[in-house]
Order: structure tokens, then sequence, then C-alpha cells
């Protein structure tokens, strides 16, 4: 048989059930939308990254450290732009450090972020700001920019007041886009322009105070930046100076957001599996139904491949069909994705035709259709050309074993993987992926055996007829129930995973919780400052823990061994401590007695009084940080405080409750040798109202403009924010599964519509009423709907705690209202779509059933 | 055209096998018209299966056109049938999907050929010149074996087989069906192999076969 002939007679053959096999598409376009919207987008993303690359950093070069700039450093940076001319307009530097602000006319005061501007930074990109053109400003006049977000906050407006410590300027406009900046970030803290040169007069970085000390650089052109880099890098890490190009920013923002895109990919990718599910099932359906069909064929002379390849072709024309009509749609779906997840993003995503994506797409969408087709479709090429004289039978016990069967499986799983892996871009991850679905699908598929058999089994003879009828058709030949219990289950099982690990996040991240907790935290208070603060607490009727000190060190060496020692071993040793945390600063306090949220796991605790002098003071290091630097209990740690090395040793190990917001530390030194180390103290407190959360904050700066207040109802705002548009964006993605899994169970319905056509006739010319055969529907899909709902839930809750007990080691609670709402959801839909149908059907008249196919 | 030689055919039922064609053997000739007649359940159906190579016997030969079947696989056999087999169904087996031209095009289509010229010619032959584009489900059964006729003969077969193609017609349609078969066979001069229990029919062949209980009875002329 040519090609042609047989390209003819498959559409031919389709063209009568094309309601049924438009299901199908549509069941595959959901699929390769969700696949292409994202994944479109994803590239739109990357490339819009690679074309606002430098104003992302707004330079070729950053250095950046977490202490004034040394004079060497300055000539080595003008040096770098402009030859060693002076004054160098090619250095910017950029301070920024948390602060308190406020408007002296009015009351509230917010923790804002500074950015203290010195030169013509940004060198690339604009900043625009309303009225326009004020950010030149800022380079000699006395005035002040700030986030819109501020002035929200305490209800100020342009031309207002800012106080910033000591320092009174005008606020002159505000910013309104800053490039490489993502607007999600303001929900932390409102960021405050103001001239670097101003810094000095607000008297607030003193000792102790944490900021940030930015210098960029605009390179001549030409200049082969990352080799300069590169250069660079060793010179200055003994310094603690990082060094950033456009090609840094633009890998960590484009790996930061690949992994959310990647993330929504395999939600999509579920999507397009369900679909696959779909058109395996109808398929097998259509199969049974059209055994006559086959028989006919070979008996009139087709062979076993060209039936075979007659109906691959319709299932490979169902795919392309599919994917393609999915392609476009999801091109129109990318359009709506900057709206969703536009407060993550740092530039501006222009939405155009990523071919790759689209490529990626149909021919996933493609392969899923005939993938999933083919098991069903092996069997074709066992229908016996006797089938014509005589009706098929169900052959009793199994049906012979078919190798191709198999090895189509085994090759559907693999590919499943594969695309796991590849939409996930992570080996582990795609596996665990397609793990998780492998189980998920395994379960609900047991599921719906276990219902069909225990039916069959142990059939409830003593129910009312109309509900007996509606439970035999779960297991009568040609049933839908594995189908639809998968499909509609997995829908379940996703969104209730989704919802609950929402929640169990959500929860774990409760920094204002409990009506007893602390909900303001004041810091970087002076050591003489702290009676004053306490005083004037107390003096509001608050009762503020006693004040926590605080003292910035770093390490200097491990039982000898400098940190620079251990930068040069180039052999990768087990034990070797992680390079994050030999360098970086810790705040350690010191105190006698453990408190609630930690726990000592090895060692003991040091008793009251202080060791001895001369001897190493000793320490309780947190468990996981011991890990990473590779110490154990002995082991010798000398500090670097402020320029005085502190000889220590660690004396116990402590296991630390991060997710309790108190004031927890790495390290805790016995008390003694840091009493008189420069250090700052922090206290915590209990308001309940916010206006006098407001105002407490706005006294405690007033008379002491160095401490900084967080006022922790705030930051759970902000979490709760960041968190619910993350959860929305992922939800976007999830409705696509859930609208599969109903085109599936709408497939499902139409590839069963002749028989139950024939079925209702029959019944309504026997006498049966209208709510009768309603009734028979109803007890059918209530029964599948909960099944799905039930098995989709147990599942969830088991993925989901697995989730929180391993990824996020979060505790595990259950909301109840929203898993019931979602369980009564599935069922009703499942039983309203099922009752839909009937009623239909009950709509035609009997010769329409015998004139039906 | 046909020889069988001892073909039996027996099926497992619960506890042993069940016989239900035992030793038959027979020759057909070009061009001859034979009946095979028995009551229900004699085995004619499963012996006409056999003759045409739907299924594999027990035991025995079977031998078509001067092929020996049992040498074949599955798809060899469709070749043969395609080449040189027609058939007519009892429950006529057209398929629903497809209208009744595109019907009777089957098998020229399973042969390459796309030329719809002689499927129309074989359905105005057969009556249905004014209802090509029309599905099964919008025929009447008479009207449907007709059809069916029309796919039979569209090949050019050298044999049909025929399995009561009048048992779900009322008589005189019944009678219509066979006055064509019976004209389409004597144009074409093609063997034919009709089962049917109605003794009238079978009168209107040359040679009757007689079965029962899996045995042939008696070979009789006409
Ligand atoms: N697949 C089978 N398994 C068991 N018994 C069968 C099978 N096919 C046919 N039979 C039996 O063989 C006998 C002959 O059947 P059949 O050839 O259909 O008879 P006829 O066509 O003459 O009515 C019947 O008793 C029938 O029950
Ligand atoms: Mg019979």
């Amino acid at each position: 048989m040519t090609l042609r002939a047989l390209l003819r007679l498959a559409w031919r053959e389709g063209r009568a059930s094309r309601r049924r096999l438009l299901l199908l598409v549509a069941a595959i376009a959901t699929g390769t939308a969700a696949l292409v919207a994202i994944n479109t987008f994803t590239a739109n993303l990357r490339s819009a990254i690679t074309v606002e690359a430098r104003g992302l950093l707004g330079a070729d070069l950053l250095l950046s450290s977490r202490s004034v700039p040394t004079d060497s450093l300055r000539a080595l940076a003008d040096s770098l732009a402009c030859a060693g001319g002076s004054p160098c307009r090619e250095r910017a530097t950029v301070t920024t450090f948390g602060a308190m602000g406020y408007i002296p006319t009015r009351t509230g005061v917010r923790l804002v972020r500074v950015t203290a501007v010195e030169g013509a930074w940004p060198f690339f990109g604009e900043i625009t700001t309303s009225p326009a053109g004020s950010w030149p400003r800022l380079q000699g006049e006395r005035i002040a920019l700030v986030d819109p977000a501020f002035l929200t906050a305490l209800g100020a407006s342009v031309g207002d007041t800012l106080a910033l410590g000591e320092l009174r300027l005008p606020i002159a406009g505000t910013v309104d886009h800053v490039p490489g900046d993502v607007g999600i970030a303001t929900a932390f803290g409102p960021r405050v322009f103001i001239p670097g040169a101003l810094v000095p007069e607000t008297g607030l970085l003193g000792f102790g105070a944490r900021a940030e000390y930015d210098t960029y650089l605009r390179l001549p052109a030409g200049a082969a930046v990352e080799s300069i880099a590169d250069s660079l890098r060793p010179r200055l890490r003994p310094e603690r100076v990082r060094v950033r190009t456009v090609q840094d920013e633009q890998r960590s923002l484009g790996n930061a957001l690949e992994r959310l895109g990647r993330f929504l990919g395999l939600v999509a990718l579920v999507a397009l599996l369900l679909g696959g599910l779909g058109v395996a099932s109808a398929i097998h359906v259509l199969i049974r139904q059209k055994m006559e069909t086959v028989a006919v064929l070979r008996c009139l002379g087709g062979s076993s491949r060209t039936v075979f390849a007659l109906f691959l072709v319709q299932a490979a024309g169902i795919g392309l069909l599919g994917s393609m009509l999915g392609a476009a749609l999801g091109l129109g779906v990318e359009q709506a994705l900057p709206r969703v997840l536009g407060d993550f993003l740092p530039v501006t995503v222009t939405p155009s035709v990523s071919w790759p994506a689209l490529a990626t797409g149909i021919g996933l969408g493609l392969w899923t259709a005939v993938g999933f087709a083919l098991i069903p479709l092996l069997g074709v090429r066992r229908i016996s050309p006797l089938a014509t004289l005589r009706r098929p039978y169900e052959t009793a016990g199994r049906p012979p074993r078919d190798r191709w069967i198999a090895v189509a499986i085994v090759a559907l799983m693999l590919s499943v993987v594969l695309m796991a892996i590849v939409q996930a871009d992570s080996l582990p991850r795609g596996l665990a992926f397609a793990g998780g679905i492998g189980v998920a699908i395994a379960g609900l598929w047991g599921a719906a055996l276990l219902l069909v058999r225990s039916l069959r089994r142990w059939f409830p003879h003593r129910l009312a007829y109309v509900w007996r009828q509606g439970l035999a058709n779960l297991y009568r030949p040609a049933n839908q129930t594995v189908s639809v219990v998968l499909s509609l289950g997995f829908g379940t099982f996703l969104l209730a995973t989704l919802l609950l690990v929402q929640h169990n996040l959500l929860r774990s991240l409760r920094v204002d919780g409990g009506s007893k907790r602390a909900n303001l935290i004041l810091f970087d208070i002076q050591p003489g400052q702290a009676a004053g603060v306490d005083s004037l607490l107390r003096a509001r009727g608050l009762d503020p823990t006693p004040a926590v000190p605080i003292v910035p060190m770093r390490i200097q060496s491990i039982n000898g061994k400098t940190a620079q020692d251990y930068s040069r071993d180039t052999t990768d040793v087990d034990g070797q401590p992680a390079g994050w945390a030999l360098r970086r600063e810790y705040r350690s306090t010191y105190r006698d007695s453990i408190v609630a949220s930690e726990r000592v796991t090895a060692g003991r605790w040091w008793g009251e009084g202080s060791d001895s002098a001369g001897a190493p003071a000793s320490i309780s290091v947190e468990a996981g940080l011991a890990e990473e630097l590779g110490v154990s209990l002995g082991d010798e740690i000398t500090w670097d405080v402020q320029g005085v090395p502190i000889p220590s040793r660690v004396t116990s190990l402590r296991e630390v409750d991060w997710a309790r917001f108190e004031t927890n530390f790495f390290v805790v030194f016995r008390p003694g040798v840091l009493d008189r180390a420069p250090q700052t103290l922090v206290t915590l407190v209990r308001v309940d109202s916010a206006s006098e959360r407001g105002l407490v904050q706005r006294a405690v700066v007033e008379r002491f403009a160095n401490i900084s207040a967080l006022d922790l109802s705030t930051v759970q705002r902000a979490l709760d924010d960041i968190l619910g548009k993350v959860g929305a964006a992922i939800r976007f993605m999830a409705i696509f599964t859930l609208g599969a899994g109903l085109i599936v169970l709408l497939g499902a319905l139409a590839t069963s519509r002749a028989q139950r056509l024939r079925e209702t006739v029959l019944l309504k010319t026997l006498g049966a009423s209208r709510a009768q055969v309603i009734r028979v529907a109803v007890a059918e899909y209530l029964a599948l709907g909960t099944l799905a709902a039930l098995t989709g839930l147990v599942l969830a809750l088991g993925s989901a705690w697995a989730l929180a007990h391993w990824l996020f080691e979060t505790q595990f609670a259950v909301p109840a209202a929203p898993m019931l709402l979602l369980a009564v959801g599935v069922v009703a839909l499942t039983a309203g779509t099922g009752i839909w149908s009937s009623v239909d059907l009950f709509r035609r008249t009997p010769l329409d059933a015998l004139r039906n196919e | 055209m046909l020889r069988c030689e001892n073909l039996t055919q027996s099926y497992r039922s619960g506890t042993g096998m069940l016989t239900v064609l035992q030793d038959i053997s027979f020759e057909v000739a070009p061009g001859e018209f034979v009946a095979i007649v028995g009551p229900s359940g004699s085995g004619k159906t499963t012996l006409l299966g056999l003759l045409a190579g739907l299924d594999r016997p027990a035991a025995g030969t079977v031998r078509l056109d001067g092929e020996e079947l049992s040498g074949m696989d599955e798809d060899q056999r469709a070749a043969l049938r395609g080449a040189k087999v027609g058939f007519v169904f009892q429950a006529y087996q057209l398929i629903p999907t497809l209208t009744a031209l595109e019907n009777v095009q089957v098998p020229l289509e399973l042969r390459g050929e796309s030329d719809a010229s002689r499927a129309r010619e074989l359905l105005a032959r057969v009556g249905l010149g004014d209802r090509t584009d029309h599905y099964p489900a919008q025929l009447s059964g008479g009207e449907q074996q007709r059809v069916a006729l029309a796919r039979a003969f569209c090949t050019r077969p050298k044999i049909l087989f025929a399995d009561e193609p009048t048992g779900n017609l009322d008589q005189r349609t019944g009678a219509g069906i066979i006055d064509l078969m019976t004209d389409l066979n004597r144009e074409a001069g093609t063997t034919l192999v009709l089962v049917t229990h109605d003794p009238e029919l079978a009168g209107r062949a040359r040679r009757i076969l007689r079965l029962a209980d899996g045995r042939l009875v008696s070979d009789t002329p006409a």
C-alpha cells in the first residue's frame, strides 16, 4: 500500500470520529501550549538578559567589599578605568547600608536601604525618575530620591524632608526603575538614594554598621574585561574584594531565573504527559471499538503492518495537529507570563517567537501522542480476520505476551525520563521528577484497578438498581475507570501538593507567629546605648529581652592553618572547609546559658564563670557549620576580631532551630574574652498594635539615630507577598494540568458515548425515567470522582510531607479546609460532567441511537 | 481451484477438547458454485474460515488456487486474500466510518489502486449508483449487503466466500442478493462458496455439501 493511499485511508477512517479525535487533539494541545509558553518565555528572558546585560551591572567591572575602599584600591581602579588621569570620571562609588528613614513632620519610620552614589553610575542603562531627569541632581545637589514605596509607607510626598540619622534632605523625586532591579526587592526595604558625599553627615556608618562599598568602573573601549577581572581576583581576594563583570551578573541572574523557568516547565510537562495518558486510554477503547473494522481490513487483504500503520498515522495526525495548535496557543499564553512573573524580572521581556522552543514543544507533543498511542495500537496487530465471522469474545486468561508492547513501554518510560531530565536540565532533578510522576501514576493506577477488582468481587448486590447499574459501569468491558482516575487524580495530586507545600512554607516562615513572640528587633545598639534603649522601652510599658551582644569577626586560622593556606591547596581533600565558610564575616555572641532554640549535640556546655587566663576561649559551633569547616570537638580556631587574634577551642556543637525567628548564632563564646571586644547589641520586644510599633521605632530612632529597627510584621507581609506571587505563577501552570485532566475526562465520555447512547435509549425504551438515567450517571461519576480525589489527595499528602521533611526541613501540617474544598471540587466537577453528558444522551431519540455508528 | 484434505478443527473447552470439524476433504473446480449447508452449530462457519485462510486448522491442509495455506504466515495469507478472495458476511461488515464508495474502494486502496471508477461502476451495477456518499448507518440491510457485494467483486476475485449472506435479510431482499451474486459470478467466472441453512438458496447452487456435527455427510449435485 502506498503512503498516499495509507494517508487517504487514515483520513477517511478518522473523519467520522473527528469529534472524539478532536478531544485528543485538545489534550495534546493543552500540554504543548504550557510547554511552549514557558520555554519561549525562558528563551526570551535569556535574550533580554543578554541584551540588557551591561545595564544590569551598570558598568564593565564592579569591585565590592564590606569595608571602605582603601586608597590603593582606588588608585588601582583609577589606573584601570582612566589610565591614571584624574579626576577619574569612569569610576563611581556606591555605598549601600540599612538605616531608619522618616519624615520629621509625619509619624512613622521605615527601615530603608540607603544607596549613596558618588560618580556617574550607572555608566550603562538608564535610571528613570519622576520628575524625569532628577537622577543627575544627585551629583552635587543636596537632595534625596526615594522608591515610591517609601512615600506610600509613610504617607509622604515629594518635597517633604527626609531624615536619615543626622542628615536632613529634601525628597526631590522618586526612582521608578533601576536597570537590573527586581520589583519584589523593595518589599523588604524601599531604597533611598542620596549623594555619596553626604554619607558622613548621617553619622550612621560608625562601628559595627554594615555597609557594602561598590566601586563601579567603565573600562576603555576594547578592554579585555574578563581577563582583567581574572587577573584582579587573586590579587584582591586577601583584601576581601569581590570582582564582578557583566558576564558574571548575566550568568548568576540567568541561572536563578532559568531555575524558576525550568521548574514551571516541569509542571507543564506534567500537563503534556497527562494528555498522553488520555490519548493512550482513548485509543485503547477506540481500538476495541474498531476491532471489526480491523478484522474486515485484514479479510480484504490488509497486512497487520498496514493496519497498524493506518492507526499509527491517525495518532501521529492527532499529535501533529495537537502540538501545532498547542504551540500557537502557547505563544499566546506566553504574552501573559511577564504579567504573572513580572515582579521577579530584572529585565523587560519582549514576547517573540523562539524557534527552538517551538520546535521542542511540537516535537514533544508529537512524540507524546505517538508514544502513548503506540502501546494500545500494538494490540491491533493481533486482531484476527476471523472476527468478521464470529464476534470477538474476551479470551479467558491473559492475552499472549507481546514482546513489542514491552519494548514500547520501556521506550516510552525512558523517553519520559529523558524529557524530564532535559526539561529540568539536571540529571538528579530530572530523575527525581520522573520517579515522582511514576510513583503517582502507579498509585493512581493501582487504586483504580483495586476499585475495579473489588467491585467485581464484592459487588454490592443489595443497592438500589440505579446505583448497581452505575457502579457496574465501572468494571464492564471498555470502561474508563483507569483513565479517568488517572487523569483527574493526577490533576488533584498536583494541585494539592502545590497547596500543601505553599501552606507549609508559609507556616514555617511565620516570623510574627504567636501572640507573645517578639515582633520588633532593634539592632546596631552601641554598648553605651543599651541602658537608654531599655529604659525607653520600659517607660512605654514594654518588656524587651535582655540585649544580646554581637561581635563581628573572621576566621584567621583553623588548627594553625590560615584561610590563605587553604585557598592555596588545590587538591580537593575531604574535610577541606568550604570557601564561603572560611571567608565570611561571623557575627558571634557570648553568653553563659543555652537558649530555647538550640540543643547541644556533642561535647558539653560550659558552666558559670570563664576560661582560665591564657587558655583558648571555649566556643560552641553550630553543627552544620562545623561540618562545612571540617572542625570537631577539641579543634582550635583563631578568630580575627577587629585585627586582634583570639584563639578558641571547640567544646561543644549545637543544633539550632533557625526557623524560630530569634537571635541565633553560628558561634557562641564563653563569656570572658569578648567582654571588652568592639560590639553592638540587639534587643527584641513585643509591641502589639501596629501604630504603637511605629511610634516605638520612631522614638528610638529619634534618640539613637544609629539604631535600626526591623518590624517583623512588615517582613512577614513581604514574605507572604513573594510566596503568594511564586505560588500564583506555579498555580497558573498547574491550571493547564487540571485542564488537561478535564479534557481527558471529556474524551473518556466521548469515547464511551456510542455504548452509553445504546444503553440509555434501551433503558428509556424499557421505561426508565430521566431521573433514573441521571442517577445511574451520578452513581458512576461520584464513585470515579471520589476515588480520583481521594487517591490524589493521599498521594499529595505523601509527596508534600516528603518535600517538607527532606527538602524544606520544616514541620508538616495539613490545612483541612482547602484540601476538603479541592476534593469536593474535583468530585463535583466529575459528577457534573457525567450528569451533563447523560442528560444530553437522554435527549436523543431511539432512532438516533440505531442510526448512530 | 480450492482443495482441502482431512481438515480437522478443535477448540479447547473447559475440560477437554471439542472437535468442531473432523476429517473434511473435497475439491472445488474453477467457476463452480458450491453451497455448504447444515444445521446451526454444525461447523459451517468454522469450515469457511479455514478455507479462506482466516484461521489455522488443527490438522489437514487447504490449497487455494494452487497455493498451500498452511505454509504461509498471517501477512502472506492476507496478501493472498487481497489478490484472489472476496468475502460476503452475514453481518455485512462494512466499515462504519467510511461511505459506501469508500468501503468498496478499500480492497483496491490496500493494493495501491486509488482509481474510484471501478468502485463506482460496481455500485451502479448493484443498483446503488446514487448512494455512493452514504454511510452504512444510512443504508438498509439489503443495501448494505449490496455494498458488500460490490466490495467483494471490485478486485475481480477468483473465489468468493459468503457466510449466510441473507441471514439478516427478509426473503425477497435475500433472493435479490443471491440473484446479484450469481449474475456477478457468471459475468466474471468467479468460483462461489456459499454457506447457508436456507434449502431454497442452496437449491440454486450446482453442488451441495452437507455438514452435520462437524462431518461431511453428503456431496451431491443439486
Ligand atoms: N472459538 C471457539 N471456541 C470454542 N468453540 C467454538 C469456537 N468457535 C466455534 N465453536 C463451536 O463450534 C461449533 C461450530 O460453530 P460454527 O462453525 O459457528 O457453526 P455454524 O456456522 O454451522 O452454525 C459450535 O458448536 C460452536 O459453539
Ligand atoms: Mg455460522
